[in-house]
């Protein structure tokens, strides 16, 4: 595989991003043809028995691709970072913290927040299937769902890691969370140093989604770039 | 059920390809797949979700994309519900006399659909585990839907944390829910040693959520 497909940022911001870049060599690819076929024929024939009322599916599509990704993550993290009660309140409760911000719902219904510290470096898989928290992180990449993450993460973590150019030191402890049940966790990464003076907003656009899944840290870079 | 889907601890299956600046879907056709598996699932009329991803044959379910599953689940629940026939999914045309009795999700109640809460856990049994009880996950081999990985059973770890209760997800042998059975799940911490054996780091640990059927005592 191209090396350069395991970005440290992994393509984490926009919960929308589209097509830009995008090269076409991935398992998805390997998809029948008649797929595109197949899925219209299902939906017309929902549709012309009444199962299914069109308008509900453009919503929900618009929905998760559109409004629900790792952004509300990020806006979640950089009020941790930079309100101390905030962050007490997200490690205790973080239901209602995250609620505090508008963001809730399917899949996230019951939320759990790892803090990464320097001795401690959490990482979050679902082995079973892909069970991910939608509200704050939006539907979880191809990587996230594929065998090779699930397989492994749990059994060679800091090799998994490593693939994402994220060392951990020996002397820190990973723990793996393998979302098996109705919890669904998110990650607090480390904040960088050198962003002391930076606005909440400015911290925000460093937070990627790997750093909310634990693949990754934050790392200090210019906002937008 | 023992399936290719329980993947934890399987060697083989390639490096992890992470693509820079991923779409949402990569084709219209798997925004529509997602949609109408929740338009459909609001219905309440389909079977249980993941046992029917889980029943797909291992050596498609390694080919297949994620999506391209969803959509075989899919029409399989459909078929089984009653609300479709499988000579209509094969032509694409609505038989004559096909009943039009369930009513389609209305796009009015999509926000609701998606903004859905957990609300109060049900009610069940008291918890019989403590933090920082010492606890083994049985050695059991069902044959439906379980939350229960392979790679833990038989293995001992502590009880971290008590979450609370949740109905019970598993299925029997043809995905008929053995719940809700309401009962804590429970954050269960094993070391990696104790799963891995010594070429584990010493440093590294795994958590669990396991529900109380799924542990005995240590």
């Amino acid at each position: 595989m191209e090396t350069s497909r395991r970005g440290t940022a992994g393509g984490a911001a926009a919960g929308s991003a589209h097509g830009a870049g995008h090269s076409h060599d991935h398992d998805h690819q390997a998809v029948p043809s008649d797929l595109t076929l197949r899925v219209k024929s299902l939906e017309s024939l929902l549709v012309e028995k009444g199962l299914v009322d069109r308008a509900a599916l453009d919503a929900l599509v618009d929905a998760y691709e559109n409004k629900i990704g790792p952004r509300n993550g990020a806006r979640v993290v950089a009020r941790a970072w930079t309100d101390p009660a905030y962050k007490q309140r997200l490690l205790a409760d973080a239901n209602s913290a995250i609620a505090e911000l508008g963001f809730s719902g399917r899949q996230g219904e019951h939320m759990v927040v790892l803090e990464n510290t320097p001795k401690v470096h959490n990482l979050v898989v679902c082995t079973l299937c892909s069970c991910y928290p939608w509200p704050v992180l939006g539907l979880p990449p191809v990587w996230y769902k594929s065998a090779p993450y699930r397989s492994r993460a749990v059994i060679d973590p800091r090799g998994v890691l490593n693939e994402f150019g994220t060392e951990i030191g020996e002397d820190v402890e990973v723990r793996v969370w393998d979302s098996t049940a109705d919890l669904r966790y998110l990650v607090l990464p480390e904040r960088p140093s050198g962003t002391e003076k930076f606005t909440e907003d400015e911290l925000a656009a460093l937070i990627t989604r790997d750093s909310m899944i634990g693949v990754a840290k934050v790392a200090l870079r210019k906002s937008g770039s | 059920m023992n399936g290719i889907h329980d993947m934890g601890g399987m060697h083989g299956l390639g490096p992890i390809e992470a693509e820079k600046n991923e779409p949402v879907f990569h084709a219209r056709w798997e925004g529509r797949v997602l949609a109408l598996t929740f338009a459909m699932g609001a219905t309440g009329k389909l079977g249980h979700f993941r046992y029917y991803l889980e029943r797909i044959p291992a050596v498609d379910y390694l080919r297949m994309s994620y999506y391209e599953k969803w959509f075989t689940a899919l029409v399989e629940r459909l078929s089984l519900s009653g609300l479709v026939a499988r000579e209509e999914i094969e032509t694409g045309k609505r038989a004559r006399g096909s009943p039009k009795s369930t009513p389609a999700l209305p796009a009015t109640q999509v926000p609701q659909l998606i903004a859905r809460r957990g609300g109060t856990q049900p009610q069940g049994g008291p918890s019989h585990f403590q933090a920082g009880q010492r606890v083994r996950a049985r050695n059991i081999h069902p044959i439906g839907h379980t939350r229960l990985p392979r790679y833990a059973r038989g293995r001992q770890g502590l009880i971290e944390r008590d979450y609370g209760v949740f109905g019970f997800q598993d299925t029997d042998a043809d995905g008929h829910p053995l719940g809700p059975k309401p009962q804590h799940v429970y954050s269960v911490r094993f070391a990696a040693r104790e799963l891995w054996g010594e070429q584990a780091s010493p440093r590294d640990y795994i958590y669990i959520d396991l529900w109380e059927d799924y542990l005995e005592p240590a």
